[in-house]
């Protein structure tokens, strides 16, 4: 595992690995390892990593949060973490403080917009909406405002992602927000779908990191033809193309983060970073799980492997805030757009 | 547990960005006074002895090495603005770039203090050219297979054999290459190589051209018959030139002649594509442009690692092998995309052709360097499969 920077992302690493353990989770049907999980990770105000203290959160730097999110890619669990930190940052923007509990953010698919009535109330429908269900507040873009809204405000048609996370459709008719602000200049749907896309990008980077060094692992463990699999040159040929694939999603991932952790607004480099991590991520978990599964091997097809937790949910992420072929059309405009003699000077810009 | 991968987001400091204004001063002025065309990435007839004087002018050659050796004392970073620069603006970097890269970095490490005096100062001048004898006919990457002999004689060495796939050998004033000078042991069968400056004016030298299917010439082979080599022009240890060889195969892996190579085809498809493109185009550029930024991103971070001392050879060796298989696969995926670019437009004709030449070229990108197959092996061996 890459070692962590800061105490921060020391912190998540420990509630993880004291509170996530793979094999537990795995055969507890009932989920009741979810509640305590959470609750550590907002004792520790990690899930409001990103609300400035005066808006009653942790105050964490851009960087250490997105270091958490790193963090919980690792640990691959169906837990609304990265949804919370998201909303709170969301609110944050428009100086509404963060209400404690579950939280998560719409919309989140691009084709999706919500309206501000004349009223104060907003309408509207958002799709593949993470976490939903369990969420107690959701932070809304709509038109030119941030708002808080209650859940229970909402009907919510419950719908299930490609790794079994709840992925749900959120129906908001007048509802009233329960507090709402102006959004400030560039904040809008755009920059909530790429701190979005951003925050998946990270997650899938770490997944691919765990994918790697289980494989590894049992490719150590694993005896075939009187041989450890790792010892067959076409093994280590795979698992050197799978080092590959985690290695860009990581130096994409982490570039991204480091440039939106300077807090410069969002222009074209910024948003060349962002959506080439969502791209080259996503690419990177579809190439990642195929090679992780073809080392396993038939175990990690079953349900009692722990492997599916890590590359279901890659390819899932893949899906949610823009998807690797949303954000391509939309930086192939862009560089169409500025002219050959401008591409390069675009991508040597930082 | 697995090796750690680091690819920590390392920025170009500010005064590279001062540094990479003038580099692309200097290239438009170059392009302006017709040394080459940036559009054409066949270079036969490009004007390489002067514009690699020029480049040495500016200070751009040997700019990591001490200034006592003619060298400029400025980072890695600066030297990879440098490099991309060039290699974006398909300038004609051959006859001073391996000398640059890797033959003064394993002078300045081990050859005597007289030859360091005498040869590092003319690399940084942009005067002589230098080529590299690893692969020999039969071993290729495999170099515990090279057979070609030095034989101590007085006063030096008696080289016999023969050197394969030498690029600019036909134009280098001289080769670092490996010779055997005693066989393997059963024990270390890495054993019995060692590392000879060659002075290719040396009797006894004969090079032969060798075409390549772009139509080009660089490679060639080298026929050594009795070649005379002084003492002096050994470099490092005798029978140890295992672990210098592989060392200076570390400075031709990750840098950005790694996925730039065949850049200009994606540039020429933007420009053929026009401003509004379809979103089968604007998909595929933008996947293309994410691929080239992440690849670029990775690159710079190893640089970074090397300015810190650091030795990032899994890192190092991950870029090689993604870097060159993309570069390889980009003019493909650039004929799918411009299939529905329209025929008539203007700039379709330099594209066509640039296509050409790159589809061509790419077959050697995974080849050269190290191959594919034997960098993957170096990564599985830093993830502790071997």
């Amino acid at each position: 595992m890459t070692e962590t920077d800061n105490i921060v992302a020391e912190t998540a690493e420990r509630i993880f690995a004291d509170l996530a353990d793979a094999q537990t989770i795995n055969h507890d049907k009932q989920g009741s390892w979810k509640a305590p999980l959470w609750q550590a990770l907002a004792e520790n105000g990690l899930a409001l990593s990103w609300v400035p203290e005066d808006c009653d959160g942790s105050g964490t730097s851009m960087a250490e949060g997105f270091s958490v999110l790193s963090v919980a890619g690792r640990a691959g669990v169906s837990v609304p973490l990265a949804e919370t930190m998201l909303a709170g940052w969301l609110l944050a923007q428009g100086k509404i403080k963060s209400p404690a509990g579950m939280m998560t953010v719409a919309p989140a698919n691009t084709r999706d917009r919500l309206t501000l009535n004349g009223d104060g109330t907003i309408s509207g429908r958002a799709r593949g909406i993470p976490f939903a269900r369990e969420a107690k507040h959701i932070a809304v873009v709509a038109g030119s405002s941030i708002a808080l809204i209650d859940a229970s405000a909402c009907k919510i048609d419950a719908g299930l992602s490609l790794a079994g996370d709840h992925s749900d459709t959120v129906h908001l008719d007048k509802v009233k927000p329960t507090a709402i602000a102006k959004a400030p200049a560039g904040i809008d749907e755009k920059a909530l779908l790429l701190m979005g896309a951003l925050a998946r990008s990270l997650q899938i980077a770490g997944a691919l990191e765990t994918m790697l060094s289980i494989s590894v692992q049992y490719s150590g463990e694993r005896v075939a033809f009187e041989k450890k699999i790792s010892k067959f040159q076409a093994v280590q040929h795979n698992l050197a193309k799978l080092a590959g694939e985690t290695s860009a999603a990581l130096a994409a991932a982490s570039s991204a983060a480091d440039a939106f952790s300077h807090g410069a607004p969002i222009d074209d480099a910024l948003f060349l970073e962002a959506a080439a991590a969502k791209i080259r991520c996503s690419e990177a978990a579809e190439k990642g799980a195929a090679i992780a599964h073809q080392v396993h091997g038939a175990i990690g097809f079953t349900q009692e492997h722990i492997l599916h937790r890590y590359t279901l949910r890659a390819l899932a992420w893949r899906d949610d805030f823009g998807s690797e072929s949303y954000w391509a059309v939309e930086l192939g405009k862009l560089v169409a757009n500025l002219g050959a003699d401008e591409l390069w000077p675009l991508v040597a810009s930082r | 547990m697995t090796a750690a991968l680091r690819f920590d987001p390392i920025r170009l400091p500010p005064e590279c960005e001062q540094l990479r204004k003038e580099v692309r001063a200097f290239l438009a002025d170059e392009i302006a006074a017709g040394t080459f065309d940036p559009h054409r990435p066949v270079q036969e007839d490009a004007d390489n002895r002067e514009f690699s004087r020029r480049v040495g002018e500016k200070g751009w050659l040997g700019m990591t090495w001490p200034k006592k050796y003619g060298g400029h004392e400025r980072s890695f970073l600066e030297r990879y603005v440098v490099t991309e620069e060039m290699r974006v603006a398909n300038a004609p970097v051959r006859r001073f770039f391996v000398a640059d890269r890797q033959s003064g970095p394993v002078l300045l490490k081990y050859a005597p203090e007289h030859i360091k005096m005498d040869i590092l100062p003319r690399i940084c001048r942009g005067e002589i050219c230098f080529s590299i004898g690893m692969s020999e006919p039969n071993s290729g990457s495999d170099l515990f297979a090279a057979k070609t002999k030095a034989t101590k004689t007085d006063g030096g060495f008696l080289i016999n054999g023969s050197k394969i796939w030498t690029t600019s050998a036909h134009i280098a004033d001289y080769m670092i290459a490996i010779f055997r000078t005693s066989p393997p042991t059963k024990e270390n069968r890495r054993h019995g190589l060692t590392q000879f400056l060659v002075n290719m004016k040396t009797p006894g030298i004969k090079v032969n051209p060798i075409d390549q299917i772009t139509g080009q010439q660089e490679f060639n082979e080298v026929v050594f018959t009795d070649a005379f080599i002084p003492d002096d022009h050994m470099l490092g240890e005798i029978d140890g030139a295992w672990k210098q060889a592989t060392s200076e195969l570390a400075y031709e892996r990750s840098g950005p002649e790694r996925f730039l190579e065949t850049y200009y085809t994606l540039t020429e498809l933007v420009r053929a594509v026009g401003p509004e493109p379809d979103t089968r185009s604007a998909e595929g550029i933008g996947r293309l442009v994410a691929q080239l930024h992440t690849m670029r991103r990775m690159s710079v971070s190893v640089a970074g690692m090397l300015q810190a001392g650091k030795e990032p050879v899994v890192e190092a060796s991950i870029v090689k092998d993604i870097g060159t298989v993309w570069e390889q696969q980009l003019p493909h995926r650039v004929r799918e995309l411009a299939a529905f670019v329209d025929d008539n437009a203007s700039n379709h004709a330099t594209l066509d052709e640039m296509l050409d030449f790159a589809i061509k070229t790419a077959p050697k990108l995974t080849i050269q360097g190290g191959t594919t197959e034997v960098l993957r092996g170096i990564i599985a061996r830093g993830l502790g499969l071997r």
